[in-house]
């Protein structure tokens, strides 16, 4: 087969993935373009990853609730929540940051498995048990900022979370102004990818499955190792690696493991996939369930967590909306609403595009109104896009 | 020669990895009835799906000609519109509704503004049930019907429009004899009437029976066509057109090889379906012994899907009361989970309901149930899945392009092998089979009678749920005869024939 033909048999098959890369590919593309290249400069896209870091966790979670076939409306004002609680304790209770943050995390994965329990045992649907939740944890959030209003929150530590970078090594006299330690770690990364990739490549070799063709497969490669350079580069010209970017990356990367390589994952797909052969198969479908919404709730503490270090503040509206930012994020990422089918990794960069727009509007000076309107437009081209392709492949 | 009413010229299409037609032409005179029959991933049902439209034009290549002209589908409604309906393997009704708005479905007898004309639509309705000789109500819902009625059905919300050729893809395969014979019945009336029908079907005998012409596809090529209505074609023809070989004995050699230790045993056994509001299983006692093949049968709705759900952790809920023995032990189990780490495998008898995970590619499925064997601390380890899925595609004789195809894109026959090795992986002790040859070619079948005999000479206990009697009588070492949720016989099989389990059947 030609060049030509194997490009387009291998963007055809994989229309759906590459079309997420593309599109977040032209948002930046535009945004550069009318902000006369704002949009791309270090600082400016350092900012919009730790804007999208509160919601890309969400997303994350949220990705595996769909997946099962479920959906949680109260992770929202539920992040705004602990969010406050986690002010209130290091301000008002004087706790330490390292209590504090391990205590929201583990009442975040408890209010995830409250919502659990009316949904696995009593087969009420995720929709009308997180509506509850939603209104009870913002009737919450609103109670426990009443006496003060919005809560400073003066901890040094804590807020870096939201807005510190990583160190740097100590300044040894070359490259001046660039942060030589995420130079470093972009470069760790692109050379373990690669490593990675060509492994798995020659695995599936070895057992004869359909491999990308060897050109097309070094186009990916490079373009990816040249992304994750470039990206570096940008960051590296800022303050580097933020830390909520190393935490998103860190939740990622987790998720990205236990979904794609463990037991516990195979489990979720299996039950997204078709519950009653999962529990036939001897999977325990409640257990998953309770499984699923507690990581749910702890990332939505993590989530508040992230919030209101970035504002260095707890407010009586945070969250507002932070669940539809998550769900949009993880359908514009690929999942499917039908269950079973959906990618980590694609709600991250859902989550992107999704913040971009934000981002990339503000900086032109759009009106709210008409930014409302342009994403859910992106929405729904998404959402089409990705059914009218997934029937094509059938 | 006359024009053929239907011409299918040069068909040729292909999958990512396969060639599921090669070339295939076919020929369907107005007014016959033409079967089409061949092994499990043959090419039928594709070229079903070509005809109707499902792959549109442009997706194969070749030619349709309908009475001459040159069709070009883009969708199913294009060729629904030429006079072409058919019935899927699977059933297509939705299960909420009506008789009568099934029926009407999708062409719903309306006023000029788009209000449906229900007294219209129930009274046709009942005109359509008369012509499939259905008698019943049209306001009850689909759910509530058996599948033979359901069956049914499907052909009156296909005549109600009007068709030139309906196509029927195993219809048979999920109905007991008495429907099958309904069944038949009404498409030979059907024929008098001037339609045209094209059977798809496993059942060789049925095939004799009915069929003018016999269409025999192989590996995606057109093998024969065979005039059947001199009464020349008979099954060991069939056969051997479709896997190119002969087989004479479809049952094994079986030497016996039950042994006296029993390994599973349920006492006074009742069972109530919170869901029905009824008691479904009354007072079963029942045994197994190690080495031994215990057949199930009875009438569609009898109880036997229900006793072996009720048996292997009952996931859906009945209230429970009797004793469970397995090997010696009495047994609670809370789920299916419970059953499996005991030693028990049931293979559901809906493949695609509650048998696999479609979406999902044949090495997990069979896998899935048992993870644990191929896990390290709970991390897959993806070599030993990939090896693991590859002996059981090589053992079972699964057609796939590879382990990592799509379940969803085998044919229903390769679907159930690969249910099959998903259950064998668990290696129990005790496998429950419910109806394990239903939709299945007889190079297959006899392939899966073949492991089960390996299977109990290795020690391993089967219980057989079938509703063919000659697949009973064929691979049992004793049969139980289920009815209206009580055993309402027992028999060694030196003792059993037909007659005597319909009798205690019907009971
Ligand atoms: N959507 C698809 N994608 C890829 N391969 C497919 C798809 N549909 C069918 N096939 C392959 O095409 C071949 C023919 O399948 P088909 O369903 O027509 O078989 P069949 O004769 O109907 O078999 P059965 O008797 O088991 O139903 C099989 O090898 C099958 O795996
Ligand atoms: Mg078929």
């Amino acid at each position: 087969m030609s060049f030509v033909q194997n490009v387009q048999k291998v963007l055809k098959q994989n229309i759906r993935e590459y079309g997420m890369y593309i599109a977040l590919f032209v948002i930046m593309a535009i945004f550069a373009f009318t902000t006369n290249g704002v949009f791309i400069n270090s600082r400016n896209i350092s900012n919009l990853f730790n804007q999208t870091g509160y919601i890309a966790v969400l997303a994350v979670g949220m990705t595996l609730v769909i997946v099962i076939r479920h959906i949680d409306l109260s992770i929202g004002f539920l992040a705004g929540f602990l969010g406050a609680v986690a002010a209130i304790a290091l301000v008002f209770w004087k706790l330490p940051v390292w209590v504090v943050i391990p205590m929201v995390l583990v009442m975040g994965a408890i209010a995830g498995l409250i919502t659990a329990f009316p949904v696995a045992h009593l087969k009420i649907p995720s929709f009308v048990a997180s509506l509850a939740g939603w209104l009870i944890y913002r009737g919450a959030l609103l109670l426990v900022t009443a006496g003060t209003g919005t809560i400073i929150v003066p901890d040094a530590a804590f807020n870096a979370i939201g807005n510190g970078y990583i160190p740097d090594f100590p300044d040894l006299g070359f490259l001046p102004g660039i942060h030589k330690l995420t130079l470093l770690l972009g470069v760790i990364a692109v050379v373990f990818f690669v490593f990675s990739e060509i492994n798995s490549r020659k695995k599936k070799q070895a057992y004869n499955f359909e491999v990308l063709p060897l050109e097309i497969f070094i186009i990916k490669l490079t373009f990816i190792a040249i992304l994750i350079g470039l990206i570096t580069w940008v960051l590296a010209g800022y303050n580097g690696i933020s830390w909520t970017v190393v935490i998103v990356l860190v939740v990622v990367a987790i998720y990205h493991f236990v979904t794609t390589q463990m037991v516990l994952g195979r489990h979720i797909y299996a039950i997204g996939g078709n519950p009653e052969a999962a529990e036939l198969s001897g999977i325990n479908v409640k257990k998953m369930i309770y499984v699923v919404f507690g990581s749910m709730g702890m990332l939505s503490a993590l989530s508040g967590i992230l919030f209101t270090s970035r504002l260095q503040s707890a407010t009586t509206t945070a969250g507002t909306l932070f669940e539809l930012d998550a769900i949009a994020a993880a359908y514009v990422g690929g999942v499917s609403a039908a269950g079973g089918v959906g990618k980590v990794t694609g709600s991250i960069i859902g989550a992107l595009v999704m913040m971009s727009l934000t981002n990339g509007m503000n900086l032109m000076g759009i009106d709210i109104s008409l930014q409302y309107i342009v994403r859910g437009a992106v929405l729904a081209a998404a959402v089409i896009f990705d059914v009218t392709t997934r029937n094509r492949s059938k | 020669m006359e024009t053929p009413l239907l011409e299918m010229k040069n068909i040729t299409k292909e999958f990512p990895g396969v060639k599921a037609l090669d070339n295939v032409s076919f020929q369907v005179r107005a007014g016959e009835i033409h079967c089409l029959v061949g092994e499990n991933g043959a090419g039928k049902s594709t070229l079903m799906k070509v005809l109707s439209g499902v792959y549109p034009y442009g997706d194969y290549s070749g030619e349709i000609l309908l009475e001459g002209e040159t069709q070009q589908y883009s969708q199913i409604r294009d060729s629904e519109k030429a006079g072409i309906a058919i019935i899927y393997q699977e059933l297509a009704l939705v299960p909420d509704m009506t008789v009568y708005e099934n029926i009407f479905l999708g062409h719903e007898i309306s006023s000029a503004a788009q209000v449906v004309d229900w007294n219209e639509t129930v009274q046709r309705a009942g005109e359509m049930l008369q012509k499939v000789k259905l008698k019943l109500n049209p306001e009850l819902k689909v759910k509530d019907l058996g599948v033979g009625q359901q069956q049914l059905v499907e052909i009156a919300k296909a005549l109600s429009r009007d068709v030139k050729i309906l196509i029927l893809d195993e219809p048979t395969a999920a109905l007991n004899e008495d429907d099958s014979a309904n069944l038949l019945n009404l498409l030979r009336d059907l024929k008098e009437q001037g339609v045209t029908c094209i059977l798809i079907s496993h059942k060789l005998k049925e095939v004799i029976q009915i069929a003018d012409t016999v269409t025999v596809l192989r590996d995606g090529k057109t093998i024969c066509t065979l005039d059947a209505r001199n009464g020349e074609v008979s099954e060991a023809v069939l056969i051997k057109h479709m896997v190119g070989r002969e087989i004479d004995n479809i049952y094994p050699q079986r030497e016996r090889t039950v042994s006296d230790e029993v390994v599973l045993e349920v006492r006074d056994w009742n069972a109530y379906d919170p869901n029905l509001g009824r008691s479904i299983l009354k007072n079963v006692s029942i045994n197994l012994k190690r080495g031994e093949i215990v057949g199930l049968a009875g009438l569609m709705g009898s109880g036997r899907t229900e006793l072996a759900l009720s048996i292997f952790g009952n996931p859906d809920g009945y209230h429970l009361n009797g004793e469970l023995y397995l090997k010696g032990e009495q047994k609670n189990f809370k789920r299916p989970q419970d059953a499996i780490k005991a030693g028990m495998a049931y293979v559901t008898e809906d493949r695609k309901g509650d048998g696999l995970i479609l979406i999902q590619d044949v090495k997990q499925n069979i896998t899935l149930a048992n993870l644990q064997e191929i896990a390290n601390n709970g991390v897959v380890d993806e070599n030993a899945e990939i090896k693991v899925a590859n002996e059981y595609r090589e053992s079972l004789n699964i057609k796939t392009p590879s382990v990592e195809q799509k379940v969803s894109n085998l044919s229903g026959g390769n679907q159930q092998k690969v249910c099959l090795g998903k259950w064998l992986f668990v290696k129990p002790d005790v496998l429950i089979l419910d109806e394990p040859t239903r939709g299945i070619d007889v190079g297959a079948k006899f392939e899966i009678y073949t492991i089960m005999t390996r299977l109990v000479q290795q020690g391993m206990s089967i219980i057989m749920i079938s509703s063919e009697l000659p697949e009973i009588l064929g691979m049992s070492d004793r049969v139980y005869i289920v009815s209206s949720g009580r055993i309402s016989g027992e028999l060694p099989i030196e003792e059993a024939t037909q007659e005597k389990i319909m009798h205690m059947a019907t009971n």
